[in-house]
């Protein structure tokens, strides 16, 4: 739910980076991180497993500039992808405005996709959002892996309403930012409709 | 949620007593989401946005832990260090966070925090009857066109 204060002139928006364990949600942010200037980024907040892997959240607040005299902030958010912290990430999910779905391109991933995908609906139904009323994209990652099945393939079998897809390698970057941008743009218009 | 005055002002003003009479640093409003509403004190070198989101963060995993165990939710959280001190309170759908040290008591903070928390429901109860009224202020989002978002992207 955007947060709007109108005596301050602000308005902050929640997104989330969905997906299996491992597909590579914690990089997509670590490399919006390392690439934002210091005066528009807060601090990355990382609740992480000594293995790195995420166990509660990562977040990171991005104040891309405003809009008709509003300070536009993104507060991003991962869920860990690991099967069996599913009540975590229910919880992250609270609030959301924007979801993005990193699927991982390796073939053998492809059920851990799938399962993922079907676990985000479900999560998001549990607090009264609806998949296919909310900003959403899908983002294609690890195409850099020579496992990765193709582009179409992957979407024929992800896609869910015709949201954007991005293919990325969040490794080194490659549309990282399309994949913000695209959701960005969903939660703003979503905002001029309200 | 949707924050305009006169409640903002009030907000703070309730945060600003709070502080003084509770002896606390800090004095925090953020909602469920971890949001940042208003904050009052000393913030020089405490990261407020980190904070909000962490105790956030921290409520929704405790909620999720009392509804484990047949409660509805543990409406306070008190965390002590050895000099520094947060106190959390859940008041409807945002949280209070309290910062303070050892020259204030917990049994203080407790009593003060318990008295502002009827000012604060009444102020967000006012801010929920109005979150569907729109001003002409409010038309301006309407008017967002897709040069304006494509300009936050340059
Ligand atoms: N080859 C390749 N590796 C990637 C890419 N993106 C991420 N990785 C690697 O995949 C591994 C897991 O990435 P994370 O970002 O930690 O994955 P995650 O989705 O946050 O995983 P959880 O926190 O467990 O849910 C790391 O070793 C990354 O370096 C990519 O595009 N290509
Ligand atoms: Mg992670």
């Amino acid at each position: 739910m955007t947060f709007i204060n109108y005596a301050s002139r602000e308005i902050n928006c929640k997104i989330v980076y969905y997906g299996p364990g491992l597909c590579g949600k914690t990089t997509n942010l670590q490399y919006i991180y390392d690439s934002t200037a210091p005066t528009s980024k807060g601090k990355l907040i990382s609740l992480a497993t000594e293995t790195d892997r995420t166990l509660f959240f990562d977040f990171m607040p991005l104040e891309l500039g405003t809009v008709r005299g509003f300070k536009t902030r993104f507060h991003l958010y991962t869920v860990p992808g690991q099967v069996f912290y599913d009540a975590s990430r229910k919880l992250i999910l609270k609030g959301v405005d924007g979801v993005v779905f990193v699927a991982d391109s390796q073939e053998e991933r492809m059920d851990a996709n799938i399962e993922s995908l079907y676990n985000l609906e479900e999560n998001l139904q549990a607090h009264g959002h609806d998949l296919m009323k909310l900003p959403y994209v899908l983002q294609l990652n690890k195409r850099d892996l020579p496992t990765a099945i193709p582009a179409a393939d992957l979407a024929a079998e992800l896609q869910r309403k015709g949201e954007p897809v991005h293919e990325a390698v969040a490794a080194t970057g490659v549309g990282v930012f399309d994949t913000l941008k695209s959701v960005a743009k969903q939660v703003l218009t979503e905002l001029r409709k309200s | 949620m949707v924050i305009r005055e006169p409640q903002f002002g009030q907000l703070k003003t309730v945060l600003a007593k709070l502080r003084t009479d509770a002896a606390a640093q800090v004095t925090f409003l953020v909602d469920k989401n971890g949001q940042s509403i208003a904050v009052q004190g000393d913030v020089g070198n405490l990261d407020t946005t980190s904070l909000a989101s962490l105790a956030a963060g921290n409520v929704a995993a405790t909620g999720g832990m009392a509804q484990l165990v047949g409660e509805k939710e543990f409406p306070t959280l008190s965390h002590e260090g050895e000099h520094e001190n947060i106190y959390i309170c859940v008041i409807g759908r945002a949280l209070l966070i309290v910062v303070f040290d050892d020259q204030a008591s917990l049994g203080l903070v407790k009593l003060r925090v318990k008295q502002a928390s009827r000012e604060f429901a009444q102020i967000f109860a006012e801010i929920n009857s109005q979150a569907n009224e729109s001003t002409d202020d409010e038309s301006l989002f309407a008017e967002i066109t897709d040069e304006d978002i494509d300009s936050l992207f340059k």
